[in-house]
């Protein structure tokens, strides 16, 4: 059982709900009432290292990051 | 000879014509900025999807556009120079013509360059950059209207109002339209549609995240 | 053997200042007005002066460290361990004295900046002085400027404090006595929070550590330093030693400011000012971001961050707000809901979007409109914990309390009735401003 040491983390204020992290990271990040990301407590697990990656790099405000 | 005046002809035609693909790209490139940047698409389309596909896009038009920039200056039978190709109005065939080509090639530059290197400069420079953009569309424009030869045919003239109508109606978008907010697919209904996104303020000190 | 410098010996200056006494931060004086630097100096002596002397700067420190006090602001943060943080800064820290009292029920700071400023002023002194700062901003309310301005000249004019004092007025927003928004409000005329880490001890006005202590810690450490630590511990609780100043407002015969010894019982508090007017129905204990409890369970228990914690309250900023049985708990919480909602910095989705959502909730309640406790309960869930302050953690803290307190209102008012017949207003609530 490997873990990657990795989470995620959105910076609120730079954060504006536009969603795209959601969309390609649905395991990890649901949206609230009003498009805004809930993100997971935990490690990002092996598998989903790279979607992660997408969700940082996609983000439109660079608000996502790893920590 | 004949040979060398087909070869020269080839680049011509291959200058002009990638030269009104890139007009059409550049637009379409455009019209999916401001589709990320709202979050209006076709239904169904999901937002990271349009947002790929106008970095794809714009990425292909760049290496289409060293085709055009390349095949234009090595043609025989104008004279543009290499210096045309970075600075604006260094063309002695038709200058100002070129001269906007090469304007739209520096800024649509400035805004590559940034958006590659857009974790490293942060969201702020990148943005401010990404801005030049409204300026580099025009001046492809104007070069698209003003270098060629070919608006008497009717399909390159349809090419460039459908271009122009299509950025156009982008940017009145962008200017008077909404953001949409929440999750189309969210339980208890679909959530109120943000009239705007949270007022914008000016970012306070340079503790926040890295900026 | 006492640490502190004994040219101050056990204060003689009066009956308060003894161990196990109050009053220790508000004295009775002869008339009106602040008191006097003479004044100041005839009861405290003169400020116990450090100069550079390393030694002399851990002695206090160590001093402030075993007399535990903590943060006076609402948060409790114990004031030695932040002392430190700042003073182990790599770049000159600096000092911020918080009196803003964004608060809109509190009074607290300003009372006290208005009768002592001096002992606030000291205070800041010596924190600047401990951590290594040539520099301390004191942010005030706006109607107490004046007082402060004239203080901080009075020094000027007799003693060098070797620590540059500059008054400035606070921002007038609910958010912005938060840290984070006082350093941009200092820094760039900007009362906005920001992410935190790091936090301003570490990263915070100009880069630099910066000290954020509320005024009524800098006054209490103001006195530690001529009287020590066993003096202060002489009150309140082990665990929380000390007094504090509380604000008491509503349905009691004398709401004002009172200094109190942390671990007294909530209904000896309310009888120092002069008990119940009326009937109550409910207690606000905490501030804005506090916490209701009915007036059976917590007139009983000790006015601490344990004692408290029964009814799931803490002592926060020091307001205790006493809700007369015929007035509607959940309207008073609907109003300050909606002007909490009001008073968010926007930068955070979750917070703008959410509390106004929740306010509105609740304004449909308060008025018997409809009532979706399903859609309370989902929101408060989905705004807590997703801010960049803690703005929104707090609204929620005070909403989940008051759905839990007023049960039996809640359902009248579902059913399309009122409860209350007194008309609003024992929760104050400034009008909105023009942002």
């Amino acid at each position: 059982m490997t873990t990657t040491g990795a989470r995620l983390r959105v910076d609120p204020i730079a954060c504006d709900g536009r969603g795209l992290c959601a969309e390609v990271l649905p395991e990890l990040i649901t949206l609230d009432d009003w498009g805004f990301p809930i993100i997971g407590d935990g490690e990002v697990p092996p598998g989903l290292m790279a979607a992660a990656g997408e969700a940082i790099r996609l983000c439109p405000l660079l608000a996502l990051r790893r920590c | 000879m004949s040979a060398a005046v087909t070869g020269s002809q080839g680049l011509w035609f291959l200058s002009r014509g990638s030269g009104l693909v890139l007009l059409v790209l550049f637009s379409l490139v455009v019209v999916l900025g401001v589709a990320t940047r709202t979050g209006s698409a076709p239904a169904r389309w999901p937002r990271f999807a349009v947002a790929e596909l106008h970095r794809t896009l714009s990425l292909f038009a760049v290496a289409l556009l060293v085709l055009h920039v390349v095949t234009a200056i090595l043609d025989p039978f104008v004279t543009i120079g290499w210096a045309a190709t970075l600075l604006p109005f260094a063309s002695p065939y038709r200058t100002l013509a070129i001269g906007l080509g090469t304007l739209a090639v520096d800024l649509a530059g400035a805004v590559l360059v940034t958006s590659l290197a857009r974790r490293r400069l942060g969201q702020r420079a990148w943005r401010a950059v990404h801005w030049l953009a409204y300026l580099a569309w025009p001046a492809a424009f104007l070069h698209s209207l003003t270098a060629g030869n070919d608006l008497g045919i009717w399909w390159v003239a349809l090419v460039e109002v459908g271009s122009a109508a299509a950025v156009a109606a982008a940017v009145l978008a962008r200017l008077f339209g909404r953001v949409r907010g929440g999750d189309p697919r969210g339980p208890g209904g679909p959530p109120p549609t943000r009239a705007a996104t949270k007022p914008r303020r000016v970012p306070a000190t340079s503790k926040a995240g890295g900026r | 053997m006492n640490a502190v410098d004994t040219r101050n010996r056990e204060a003689d200056g009066g009956p308060g200042l003894r161990a196990g006494h109050l009053p220790r931060l508000l004295p009775q004086r002869r008339g009106g007005g602040p008191a006097s630097w003479e004044e100041h100096c005839a009861r405290h002596g003169g400020l116990p002066v450090i100069g550079w002397d390393e030694g002399w700067r851990g002695q206090l420190m160590a001093e402030v460290g075993r007399s535990g006090l903590t943060g006076r602001g609402g948060a409790g943060f114990p004031t030695a361990r932040k002392l430190r943080a700042v003073a182990a800064g790599r770049d000159a820290p600096v000092v911020i004295a918080n009196g803003t009292e964004g608060e809109p029920a509190s009074a607290k700071d300003k009372v006290l900046l208005a009768r002592e400023p001096h002992l606030v002023l000291d205070g800041a002194v010596l924190a600047a002085q401990l951590v290594g700062a040539r520099q301390a901003f004191v942010v005030v309310h706006e109607a107490v400027r004046e007082i402060v301005d004239g203080a901080v000249a009075e020094r000027k004019q007799g003693r060098r404090d070797g620590i540059r004092l500059k008054v400035m007025t606070g921002a007038d927003r609910f958010v912005g006595g938060e840290a984070s928004a006082l350093v941009n409000w200092v820094g760039n005329g900007i009362p906005l929070p920001t992410v935190t880490p790091p936090r301003a001890a570490e990263h915070g006005l100009y880069g630099r550590p910066t000290l954020v202590q509320n005024v009524e810690t800098l006054a209490h450490l103001a006195l530690i330093a001529r009287y020590g630590a066993a003096w202060f511990r002489s009150l309140g609780t082990a665990a929380e030693p000390g007094s504090m100043l509380v604000t008491l407002i509503g349905g009691v015969h004398r709401p004002g400011v009172y200094e109190i010894e942390i671990g007294r019982p909530v209904g000896e508090i309310l009888a120092l000012a002069g008990g119940p007017a009326v009937p109550l129905g409910a207690l606000l204990v905490g501030g804005y971001f506090g916490t209701w409890a009915g007036p059976e369970a917590a007139c009983p228990l000790p006015f601490s961050a344990n004692g408290l914690s029964e009814v799931g309250a803490s002592p926060g900023a020091g307001l205790i707000a006493a809700l007369p049985t015929d007035s509607c708990g959940l309207a008073e919480t609907a109003r300050v809901a909606r002007y909490l909602a009001g008073e968010s910095a926007g930068q955070c989705g979750p917070c703008v979007f959410g509390l106004d959502a929740i306010a509105g909730a609740l304004e449909d309640l308060a008025v018997g409109r409809s009532f979706r406790p399903d859609l309370l309960r989902r929101w408060t869930g989905q705004v807590e914990g997703r801010g960049a302050c803690h703005h929104p953690d707090g609204a929620v803290r005070l909403i989940r309390s008051a759905l839990r307190v007023f049960g039996a209102e809640i359902d009248r008012h579902a059913q399309g009735l009122c409860c209350g017949r007194r008309p609003l207003g024992v929760l104050p609530v400034p009008p909105r401003r023009q942002p």
